[in-house]
């Protein structure tokens, strides 16, 4: 558990060229990992709206408070439609490299880490493209 | 490279309790995106629409708990992170207590937003 040997900082991003598939698996879930610890801020802040909004029952009822309006405001968004695909991706490869972590603390799997790796990519990879077309319906799409 | 790849020390409370909230979160994220990307529609999401699942206290209690247990896991992951990082002495303090105050502040504000939406009922 000695500190870190000081690569400095070019050699070190040039190091993934050497990655194995168990190293691409820890990256991945530590950036899967911050990006949804991220986000839960984030839509948190965007669902504060509804604090607000929540006293003016006529606005709720004609749909026209706040909260609605910056829910729906953001998903008419093309970016952000795509951005949810992409939080979906994160989410999905997150639980199936973890579960496959999961595994390994009670000692199954520790020798197929290659494997278990390529089955998340894959998993992510089929539920992302599958959820397209929720994310993107073609009356969002801009062309 | 004698490293381990983690110094989340394994057996430790902090290690388990990150798996135990790991468990719990693949119930609370998949049930959460299932429900509210593809049966309920994010860009159809409005807050009548949402007090009316907020109201049920199943639903409630099933979101306080996804909210917890998401910030305990996040924040404890970077803080175990950090650690591995070398992370130590009084800046480990300090990114200790940050962690912890913005975590509670999270939770408390998730909290106060499900009750406004739960009260818009009646
Ligand atoms: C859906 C179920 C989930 C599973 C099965 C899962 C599994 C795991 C596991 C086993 C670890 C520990 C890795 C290690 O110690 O080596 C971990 C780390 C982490 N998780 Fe999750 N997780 C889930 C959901 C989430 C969510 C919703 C968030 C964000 C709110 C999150 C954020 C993190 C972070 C930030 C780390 C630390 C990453 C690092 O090492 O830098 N996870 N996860």
């Amino acid at each position: 558990m000695g500190a870190p040997y000081d690569r400095g900082l070019i050699e070190d991003f040039g190091r993934f060229r050497y990655f194995s598939a168990g190293m691409w698996a820890w990256v991945l879930h530590k950036v899967t990992g911050w990006v949804l610890i991220g986000y839960l801020f984030a839509h948190i802040a965007v669902l504060s709206t509804a604090i607000p909004a929540a006293s003016d029952p006529e606005a709720i009822a004609a749909g026209t408070d706040l909260y609605t309006r910056t829910i729906q405001g953001l998903e008419g968004i093309f970016l952000v439609r795509v951005l949810e695909v992409g939080l979906l991706a994160a989410a999905v490869f997150h639980m199936t490299n973890g579960i496959r972590l999961l595994l390994v603390d009670l000692g199954i799997g520790l020798e197929r880490e290659a494997e278990g790796f390529y089955v998340s990519v894959a998993v992510t990879a089929v539920i992302t493209v599958l959820s397209i077309p929720v994310f993107l319906p073609p009356e969002v799409v801009p062309w | 490279m004698t490293d381990r790849r983690s110094r989340f020390e394994s057996g430790s409370i902090a290690w388990f309790l990150q798996r135990v909230t790991a468990v719990v979160l693949l119930f609370t994220l998949g049930f959460h995106f299932l429900w509210l990307h593809f049966v309920n529609h994010a860009a159809e999401v409005t807050l009548w629409g949402s007090a009316l699942r907020m109201d049920r206290f199943v639903y409630f209690i099933m979101i306080v708990v996804f909210l917890v247990t998401a910030a305990y896991h996040g924040l404890n992951g970077i803080y175990n992170a950090l650690l591995n990082h070398g992370l130590s002495g009084r800046r480990r303090t300090v990114v200790f207590w940050l962690l912890t105050i913005a975590g509670t502040v999270l939770v408390i504000q998730g909290i106060r937003i499900a009750v406004a939406m739960a009260g818009v009922i009646s």
